[in-house]
């Protein structure tokens, strides 16, 4: 034998060795595969989530308006007590909410339509359809609503045979123009949940004499459900932490974003403080959502 | 374009309080903060260009045609000089502030509200104005300001400046306003069609119009508001917010509102009344008679340039004639140098602007950045910083 055939025997049986630990030893397979993303969501995701809840305890120098590092819950009374504040957390999850039965609302009919009346050849091309605004830019959509809510745009122009106007810049115009940039986000999984729906259930219910109504409700909405949770998590979220499309189509109205966003270069711990509320809301949410088991199915 | 007004006002200082707090007494001098920074030096010579100069600036005030290749002011002066050009675009004074900080730069084009925090912590040095042969033709209204001086010392060279104005739609808004009091008492004639600078600045204008119509409350400086004078103000935003329609903060918004009529009135800048008029609205833009507030920016030098020399030069080369010229014509405000309105491509810009017009300038009050120690002199009481004009501000948004 030769040195370097040694040498590569030797290898070998390292490698072997090492592949059977790892094969009698599941946990540790586990462990080595997961260490890197677990790092990468525990360090940077987590991490940063938890740098911004502590300092929200800290405070800031009123003199320089640096941050002062010491432990205080004073911006948390503050978000408690203030008026402004309740007011605009309030206006937020309202927004959020509103988007999201509105997105519901919309969603459904289109996405059976898609899903399960539309020609099966045409199905896809529907679906790319409904896809097809989210390759534009963000603000060229926002900014396209604005032109559209403003007086004596296309809304104006389209309501004014009825005698009546457009809802001009405002919060129906806020979640009018988040409602219509989160649409897709709700009603890709209800096509999805309404396209896997088994025909011969549908039929079942038929033949035992239910109409179209009762079959909806006991048949569809039941199996769609878990869906249409689990698009209102984006849908939530999404407009939960939006503030931009409040400063061009909201008018004066300002959201929890917008609060964030002008305390960030002065109060720095104010601003984590209010950072955390969509934060939390959005947790109580899921929680909520999990509930129903539409986790389970994203 | 001016794209980027908006954060500078979001900024504020502070820094400059403690070091107003620290010094012993105020013995008056030609500033009013009592303000004693530290005992720099200014060069009495200058010697080598370095071969290179770090800048922080607006965007829009250091173009090398990377932007627009018809608007280039920095080619050359890297020829003339031999000194290269590194610039950063800051976003916000509290940016500009922390980047001088560093002491990599060695030049900034600061705003009001970041100046004298940079004079305050030493991170600015005097400017010995005999060095920068063009600054003998700047406007003598930006000399020895108060957000550019201290006890009659220049820390930097005058720049630019613009006035916030009232503009309005000339088919809606009848008889034509004079006054400040078409967006405060008489707001609710344009009910739901009034605009305002979405800025805690913003309430320094309140505080303008006050100082005029409310003389009981004894408002010398707007910038410089005691606890009753600034409920005053915030009171009266309070009651006109009800009839904004919405607040803007970027002027493409602010055109557009013009332009379709969802605003009719409320406060704008020269360089949106024209872009909005060019675009065929009806619209004029007018100081009322109370005045305005206003904007003035000033080029520092850092006390830790490691390229005085070659910052020297871009100071003198930035206020010269043409260069001036282009710089004011690109980003839409009234330019330094008297000479400079001679260079403009457009002859009647200078008449737009106002450049020339000492007088107009006198009813602009400058931004400055609010403090606890009052602005105007006062020692008796405190006055609202910053800080709370930040908090109030988001009350009055409601």
């Amino acid at each position: 034998m030769t040195t370097t055939d040694v040498t590569t025997a030797a290898g070998r049986g390292t490698v072997r060795r090492l592949a059977g630990t790892l094969h009698r030893r599941p946990r540790l397979r586990l462990t080595l595969l997961l260490t890197a993303p677990l790092l990468w969501l525990a360090v940077l995701y987590l991490g940063s989530l938890a740098v911004l809840f502590v300092s929200a305890f800290w405070t800031t120098d009123s003199f320089t308006s640096e941050v002062v590092k010491v432990w205080s819950t004073d911006n948390f009374h503050e978000l408690v007590t203030t008026p402004v504040f309740r007011q605009v957390v309030l206006r937020s999850v309202g927004v959020a909410l509103a988007v999201t039965a509105l997105c519901t609302l919309i969603a459904f009919p289109v996405a059976f339509w898609t899903a399960r009346v539309a020609r099966p050849k045409l199905r896809p091309l529907l679906v790319v359809a409904i896809l097809t605004p989210l390759w534009a830019s963000y603000l060229v959509k926002v900014y396209a609503w604005r032109l559209i809510l403003s007086q004596g745009g296309l809304a104006d122009w389209m309501l004014a045979p009825f005698g009546l106007s457009g809802p001009g810049f405002g919060l129906p115009a806020t979640v009018l123009t988040l409602t219509y940039l989160w649409l897709p986000y709700m009603i890709l999984p209800v096509h999805t949940a309404l396209e896997q729906l088994p025909a011969n259930l549908l039929d079942a219910s038929a033949d035992l004499g239910a109409r179209a109504g009762r079959t909806f409700r006991s048949v569809v909405l039941p199996m769609v459900l878990p869906s249409v949770a689990a698009g209102s998590v984006f849908t939530f979220s999404l407009s939960l932490g939006d503030y931009i499309t409040v400063q061009i189509v909201g008018g004066k109205t300002q959201l929890i974003g917008n609060l964030v966003y002008s305390n960030i270069e002065l109060n720095l711990p104010m601003a984590a403080a209010l950072g955390t509320v969509p934060v939390a809301v959005i947790v109580l949410y899921l929680l909520a959502i999990r509930r129903t088991g539409a986790l389970n199915s994203l | 374009m001016r794209l980027n007004r908006i954060p500078r006002a979001a900024a504020a200082a502070a820094a400059l309080l403690l070091a107003a707090a620290c010094s012993s007494s105020g013995s008056g001098g030609s500033s009013s903060t009592g303000l004693n920074p530290p005992g720099l030096k200014a060069p009495t010579k200058l010697g080598k260009a370095e071969g290179q100069v770090n800048l922080i600036a607006w965007a829009g005030y250091v173009e090398d045609g990377s932007n627009d290749p018809d608007v280039d002011w920095v080619h050359g002066f890297e020829k003339r000089t031999g000194c290269q050009v590194h610039s950063k675009v800051a976003a916000s004074s509290d940016e500009m502030v922390k980047l001088m900080k560093t002491g990599e730069y060695d030049a900034v084009s600061a705003s009001g509200d970041a100046s004298l925090r940079l004079i305050a912590s030493g991170d600015a040095a005097p400017v010995n104005t005999a060095l920068v042969p063009n600054y003998k033709d700047v406007f003598g209204g930006l000399k020895n300001g108060a957000w550019n001086s201290v006890q009659g010392r220049m820390y930097g060279i005058p720049h630019g400046r613009g006035a916030n104005l009232l503009m309005y739609n000339t088919e809606k808004v009848k008889p034509a306003p004079t006054s400040w009091s078409a967006v405060f008492e008489d707001a609710a004639r344009h009910k739901g069609h009034v605009t305002a600078y979405d800025s805690p600045i913003y309430i320094a204008d309140a505080a303008l119009y006050l100082k005029a119509t409310r003389p009981e409350l004894k408002i010398k400086d707007p910038y410089a508001l005691d606890q009753k004078q600034f409920d005053a103000a915030v009171a009266l935003l309070k009651q006109q917010n009800a009839d904004v329609g919405e607040y803007w903060s970027d002027y493409l918004k602010e055109v557009s509102a013009f332009k379709s009529g969802d605003s009719v009135i409320g406060t704008t800048w020269q360089v949106i009344a024209s872009l909005t008029a060019s675009e065929g609205a009806k619209v004029k833009a007018l100081v009322p008679e109370e005045g305005s507030t206003g904007w003035s920016d000033t080029w520092m030098v850092s006390a830790k340039a490691e390229h005085p020399n070659c910052a020297y030069k871009w100071l003198d080369w930035i206020v010269s004639p043409r260069v001036n010229a282009q710089v004011a014509e690109y980003f839409g405000e009234a330019p330094a140098n008297a000479k400079s309105c001679a260079e403009t491509s457009d002859k009647n810009f200078c008449t737009v602007y106002h450049a020339a017009d000492e007088s107009y300038w006198k009813r602009i009050a400058f931004w400055n950045t609010p403090i606890e120690q009052c602005l105007d002199g006062r020692k008796d009481v405190k006055c609202v910083p910053y800080v709370k004009w930040v908090q109030a501000w988001t009350e009055i948004k409601g």
